[in-house]
């Protein structure tokens, strides 16, 4: 399992690159309900009034609010501001900011930086809050018995018209102080934000007095976040864009890999490792399963990086914010986590079986396909029509109930998060009300804990689905870690030239691997250039896996095959199989024409020896007849030609190639009579000087072989002419018994 | 105040849990249903009427469906306006506290306000699962129906049919069409339900707050189509392509392992790999650039989405300032604009899916219509036994109409007759069958059984007759005993015994790790072919049919099944009439008529003696297999 990482090995730079670009994703995706937050708060709310600062204050109002201040205070602010007037260096700069400039002098803000803004807020917030609830006491007096107590000082007995600011200022010393340190008991309590929006609407009066636009504030400030916001939306989308091109790119460029990978190590296998796979598997292990692998690694990508990190930044940010609320969090994360678990494990045997009922109906349906005539013939569609709707019952009854789990546990689910945004507002409320935190705390911790509980949820379904993902993954390994046992030898020796086409097997022994006895027990046999050698046997007698060893497909477990005096194993596969033509049982065609199939044994073969071999091969005739003759084509398995066309096909195929050695792995068997006496006839004649080795199980074929060897569980019981044989060997008489009435053994 | 609710706007396609995926579905996975597309029905307009009144006997569970999706919509839309208030009343609170005016926190009335929106979160979720359970059961229901109406179309379906229909084909319809049709019902409806009303009531609570803003958030909508078709327009032809390729490489893959040998035995192995090397490197090419392209859509969807917070938050700052607007409306309207741009993108795919659901209907309608058998005989013959007669008087017969292959055959075989079928390879051996139980009608002239022709029997009554035995072996999914039981579906444990004995197979089966009991299926490799004709014997046996047909064994049966294979059809031949399609000279020359067939036509017929004096296409053919003998 782990040399799979070695496929992510040659993007490991893109893989860190996109798990960089997550981090910058995930911390933009968090900061950025801030930003909304702040459009909707400051922006709206305050008309983009930020802090409690002015930019510019009137004279006057400034010595309004100082009164409110200690000495150390006042120092700070007066500190702050430049009084500007027309003689200032920048008044012409700032008299269209602030036209009140033009008929009196007013305290502009210096450039000050984040921290010391932080500093004059309270102390400026609260001399504001102060002034604008003394003038709107001022303005209001009925208002102003109602709070008379809390200030130490009523405002309504004042009589009208006097400047209630002027009368403060006259006070006596002890009575202004307990009055401000009454005020400032007040204030303890009240955070700086509150203050800010408290606030704010002085700050925007004050605004408009010395000549600014309300209106332009605001959208200056909308602008402006908005701005921030949409950099960094811009920024999540280019993150993203990259990611989605990078992990595309990694994704497809691993399953390039894997599938190269795999179908050259298939390419490789003998006929032993292939055969430990089915054709069916190991077609499904390179296509279906690397394409899951391919999804696979564009969701972890995405996925499995992306969701802790979110969840993690989205805990820390709520612990920081609200550490008071942090429980809640925590019981959002445990109910859905019980409820996922809850839900899967009742409904996991059931998604289990959801592919076996389908295969299941799907193999109903393929019988009855494949059965039509079986079926109509014994009346038995009833039956079969019962046996379907079974298939399609147990399937529907699955899926039904799936289904209802999953609308089930949809709206649960949003129910749960709903229920606790709504356990949030309470518990914060009242933790508002307590001054532990602000309202806007609890807005953002809403935000963080909606983050965290979805990346548990994200998480969650990761280990449901990756698992899934892993078998594809280990199936694919399997396939990779076969060690073909069939190689070239490092030094490959080269034919005798003099031989030409001599097969000889010396004490062969073959079993499969793992297989407890023998396939084949120590068989010896010579077969000659310009003869015909012949190996009858019945089904299973071995016969085929006689044949198998002289291409090597299989290596003998004891004794050695010898072809032109060299044993198979000390020349390169490529120079042994060049001298061998072989065809074998079952025709097997490539999609093409009729002449790249031809050609595949040849690329060079000239348009005359293409007709040749067709012509002995008997085929002449049906490709004539085919539209398009030779450039007919020929579908994927050779699917649009009949079975025995196939074959001699098959059979021209190899005699393109004009091999010393020809090999007939029972390859006759599907021809008619009339056809492969012809075509045995018509090979006499070509292949006189090469070997000729004949596997059948037709004793008509093979009669006037020079050598019959026949094979019966796996030994040779018997070599010889077919007159000989008849003498000899018994199965052999058995044999041709069965086959040919007696009548025609005496003719 | 602010986004509470934000999430609540989770279109219910976004619910962390997906139902399992299709089965057959697009193989690469990735992109989004919308970017499959390419496929359109031929007839959508006639295709979906055809649908909608296939599902008129639910239409009142699609009219509650209908209003409780939207009900539940409408309080996902209500829920966070009714929450907002809750903030408010919070924020009046803390403004009182400072103020120090007024009562302080207004606790009961947020109580109040939560367990009123806790209220409707829990109508709706109960909305949103009635709806959902009913329509689970409904597109259940129908697919259960499609599957049901198709397996009995295959029966009633002439043979004919198939000849031109592959299985692949039929099959596909039976899951993969009949599953898109039932994913439609069961999800996108919903998602398409929500989605609308999700719009269309944003869209209503946006007006009622400002038309101008809307407007403004209207040039959202082009905004997002316009990209929306540039990105499915893009990635559909890379889609396609990779598509295309996969198919390739498969193909590749498929025609290479399974001629793995001939790719060894002509050193087929470097052509092979650079020839895949070639198609896969495409595919990388495309599958890349399609999974990029339809990752593109949700960034800049959100970024558009976006565009239109920051614009409308201006716009209203602006009203605001003028007092066309409160700030409490602004807030909301924003809120509304975030869940208005999330649709958006699945309305952009319901054309798509329907357009694919519209094609997977078609195909199902389609195999659904086709042409059935000739309907019975209004008043069939019912006899319950007959003598096995069998007369053709100038039968007539092609598979295509146009062109007739058997011209003008006329044959009266007496009860008990041996007949045999010869001809070489492709000669449409089969074919006399297929007349005979009546699998294909003949164009012209009569095939009589003792005396009637064959078309005044029902199919089943006249196939009730017969017996069968091909080479092809058709076994099902089912123990050996069950499968023999085929032959008689009433047959007692015993009777199927007894006939396994007949048929030679008795011994055989006992050999078996499950006996009788044995399940045969696909992965059965102890079994031979050879010996599963024993099997199919054994059948045939039970089934008693006055009338046999035979398919002899040829190749790949080893000698001493054959030689059981032969005493077996021997013993169930005996007293019935039989047509073998024959391949050992015993039978053919034992026969009592041979039919001789070449190119589909029966070319010759008549005794063994009679046909090699005529010298003909038989002499020809009987003769081939001793040519050689006269070579040396």
């Amino acid at each position: 399992m782990l040399r799979m990482f070695k496929f992510l090995k040659p993007y490991w730079i893109s893989v860190l690159a996109v798990i960089a670009l997550l981090f910058v994703q995930a911390m933009s995706e968090l900061s950025l309900p801030n930003y909304m937050s702040d459009i909707v708060n400051v922006g709206i709310q305050q008309g983009g009034v930020e802090n409690a600062v002015p930019q510019a204050v009137r004279t006057s109002q400034m010595e309004k609010l100082t009164m409110f201040m200690t000495g150390e205070e006042r120092q700070l602010v007066l500190g702050a501001y430049t009084l500007v007037d027309q003689s200032s260096p920048d008044y012409s700069r700032l008299v269209k900011r602030y036209p009140l400039l033009e008929s009196e002098a007013v305290y502009v803000l210096n450039d000050l930086t984040a921290e010391q803004i932080d500093t004059l807020n309270p102390v400026i917030g609260k001399a504001l809050l102060i002034v604008s609830t003394i003038d709107n006491l001022a303005a209001n007096p009925e208002k102003a018995t109602a709070m008379a107590g809390q200030f130490g000082f009523d405002l309504s007995k004042l009589p009208p018209g006097t400047d209630a600011f002027s009368l403060l200022k006259s006070l006596p010393a002890e009575q202004f102080a307990a009055m401000k340190s009454a005020i400032d008991q007040k204030f303890a309590s009240i955070d700086n934000s509150m203050i800010t929006q408290s606030a704010a609407a002085a700050v925007r009066a004050e605004y408009v007095a010395v000549g600014g636009s309300e209106a332009s504030l605001q959208t200056a400030y909308v602008l402006r976040i908005g701005g921030i916001m949409l950099l960094f939306t811009l920024l999540i989308a280019v993150c993203v864009i990259l990611i989605s091109l990078l992990s595309s790119r990694i994704a497809a460029g691993v399953a390039r890999d894997m599938r190269r990978e795999v179908f050259t190590k298939v390419e490789s296998f003998s006929k032993t490792e292939f055969e430990g796979f089915s054709t069916a598997s190991l077609i499904t292990r390179s296509t279906n399963d690397i394409t899951q692998i391919q999804g696979m690694i564009v969701m972890s990508l995405r996925m499995v990086f992306f969701a802790p990190m979110m969840g993690i930044g989205a805990i820390i940010r709520a612990v920081q914010n609200s550490p008071s609320m942090t429980w809640i969090i925590g019981l959002g994360v445990v109910v859905l986590l019980s409820l996922i678990v809850t839900v899967f494990s009742i409904a996991l045997p059931k998604f289990q079986r959801v592919q076996k009922l389908i295969d299941r109906l799907n193999l109903v349906t393929r019988e009855n396909l494949s059965g039509l005539m079986v079926i109509r013939a014994f009346n038995t569609q009833k039956f079969e029509l019962e046996r379907f709707d079974k298939a399609n019952q147990d399937l529907t009854g699955n899926m039904l109930f799936i289904g209802r789990v999953m609308v089930t546990v949809s709206p649960l689910m949003t129910f749960i998060m709903s229920g606790l945004q709504l356990l949030i507002i309470w518990v914060g409320g009242h933790l508002v009300a307590n001054s532990v935190i602000q309202v806007g705390d609890m807005m953002a911790f809403l935000q963080y804990a909606m983050h965290v509980v979805f990346s548990f949820l994200m998480i969650s379904l990761m280990f449901i689905i990756l698992p899934r993902a892993f078998v594809s993954l280990r199936r694919v390994s399997e396939v990779l870690e076969v060690e073909p046992a069939i190689k070239d030898p490092e030094h490959p020796k080269t034919f005798d030239e003099r031989l030409r086409g001599q097969v000889e097997f010396r004490n062969v022994s073959f079993r499969y691997p793992g297989a407890e006895e023998n396939v084949l027990c120590n068989i010896s046999f010579t077969a000659r250039p310009g003869e015909t050698t012949a190996i009858i046997g019945s089904t299973g007698s071995g016969k085929s896996t006689v044949v198998n060893l002289i291409p090597r497909f299989f290596d003998v477990t004891e004794g050695s095959v010898l072809v032109d005096g060299r044993d198979v194993r000390e020349v390169s596969q490529s120079d042994l199989r060049d001298r061998i033509g072989y065809i074998p049982q079952r025709g097997m065609l490539f999609s093409g024409t009729v002449e790249s199939n031809l050609r595949y044994a040849d690329e060079n073969a000239t348009p005359e020896e293409l007709q040749k071999a067709v012509e002995i091969a008997q085929a002449s005739e049906f490709i004539a007849g085919m539209e398009g003759g030779m450039s007919a084509p020929i579908s994927q398995g050779g699917t649009n030609v009949s079975g025995g066309q196939k074959q001699r096909l098959a059979i021209a195929r190899a005699l393109v190639k004009k091999p010393p050695i020809y090999i007939f792995d029972d390859a006759l068997s599907a021809l008619d009579f009339k056809t492969d006496a012809a075509l045995r006839r018509a090979l006499k004649k070509e292949t006189e000087n090469s070997t000729m080795i004949i596997v059948t199980q037709r004793v008509s074929t093979i009669r006037n072989a020079e050598q019959i060897i026949v094979i019966d569980e796996g030994q040779i019981v018997g070599k010889g002419t077919h007159n000989e044989l008849m003498d000899t060997c018994e199965t052999y008489r058995e044999m041709v018994s069965s086959q040919l009435s007696r009548e025609e053994l005496i003719s | 105040m602010t986004h509470a609710g934000s999430s609540q706007f989770q279109p219910r396609s976004s619910s962390p849990i997906q139902p399992p995926a299709r089965p057959g579905g697009g193989p690469m996975g990735g992109p989004p249903g919308m970017l499959r597309g390419g496929e359109k029905a031929h007839d959508f307009k006639g295709t979906m009427s055809k649908l909608l009144r296939y599902l008129a006997p639910y239409k009142w569970s699609f009219v509650i469906v209908v209003i409780f999706a939207v009900a539940a919509t409408i309080f996902t839309i209500v829920g966070p306006k009714i929450l907002g208030k809750a903030t408010t009343k919070l924020f009046e609170g803390v403004m009182a506290q400072i103020s120090g005016t007024g009562s302080g926190f207004d606790f009961v009335g947020i109580g109040n306000i939560l367990l009123l929106v806790g209220g409707l979160y829990i109508v709706s979720a109960g909305f949103s699962l009635i709806q959902g359970w009913i329509l689970n059961n409904v597109s259940m229901k129908v697919t259960y129906g499609f599957r049901k109406e198709i397996s009995e179309k295959i029966n009633r379906l002439p043979l004919r049919y198939f000849d031109s229909t592959n299985q692949g084909e039929v099959l596909s319809r039976v899951t993969n069409d009949v599953d898109t049709v039932s994913q439609t019902l069961n999800q996108s409806m919903t998602q398409i339900i929500s989605s609308v009303i999700t719009m269309l009531g944003v869209l209503v609570m946006m007006l009622s707050i400002s038309w101008i803003m809307t407007l403004i958030t209207l040039i959202i909508l082009p905004l997002s189509t316009i990209f929306i078709r540039f990105i499915v327009k893009r990635s559909q032809k890379y889609f396609k392509q990779q598509q295309d390729y996969l198919g390739h490489v498969n193909g590749h893959v498929e025609e290479m392992f399974s001629g793995h040998i001939v790719m060894k035995a002509f050193n087929g192995e470097k052509r092979s790999v650079e020839e895949f090397n070639k198609l896969n490197n495409t595919l990388y090419g495309s599958a890349w650039k399609s999974q990029f392209l339809s990752g593109l859509m949700m960034p800049v969807m959100n970024f558009i989405g976006n565009l239109g917070y920051v614009a409308s938050a201006i716009l209203g700052g602006w009203l605001a300032f003028r007092g066309m607007i409160t700030v409490g409306d602004i807030q909301a309207f924003i809120q509304y604009i975030r869940s208005f741009t999330q649709p958006i993108t699945q309305i952009a795919n319901i054309s798509n899916t329907l357009q694919q659901t519209a094609a997977a209907a078609e195909r199902v309608f389609e195999f659904l219509q086709e042409e059935e058998e000739l309907p019975e005989t209004p008043n069939p013959l019912l006899p319950t036994t007959v003598s096995g007669h069998v007369e053709f008087r100038h039968v007539r017969f092609g598979y295509l109409p146009e062109k007739t292959i058997i011209k003008d055959f006329s044959a009266d075989i007496q009860p008990g007759q041996k007949i045999a079928i010869v001809g070489p390879t492709g000669a449409g051996k089969t074919t006399m069958v297929k007349l005979l139980m009546r699998f294909y009608d003949i164009q012209g002239g009569a095939i009589l059984l003792d005396g009637h022709d064959i078309r005044e029997f029902t199919r089943e009554g006249l196939r009730d007759k017969f017996g069968m035995v091909l080479q092809d072996a058709w076994l099902y999914n089912a123990s050996i005993m069950e499968n023999i039981r085929y032959g008689n579906l009433n047959a007692s444990d015993e009777d199927v015994i007894r006939a396994a004995k007949t048929a030679n197979v008795d011994h055989f089966i006992r050999t078996l790790p499950d006996g009788y009991n044995m399940i045969l299926d696909e992965e059965t490799s102890n079994i031979s072919q050879g010996q599963k004709q024993l099997l199919t014997i054994a059948r045939a046996v039970l089934s008693d049919p006055k009338i046999l047909i035979l398919d002899e064994a040829t190749s790949s049966v080893d000698t001493r099944t054959e030689v059981l294979i032969q005493k077996a059809m021997d013993s169930l031949m005996h007293n019935r009439t039989s047509f073998i399609i024959a391949h050992r000279l015993s039978t053919i020359r034992n026969a009592d008529r041979i039919l001789v067939m070449n190119n589909g036509d029966i070319v010759e017929q008549g005794s063994h003696e009679e046909l090699l004096a005529k010298g003909g296409f038989y002499a020809n053919l009987y003769n081939s297999q001793f040519e050689e003998a006269d070579l040396y």
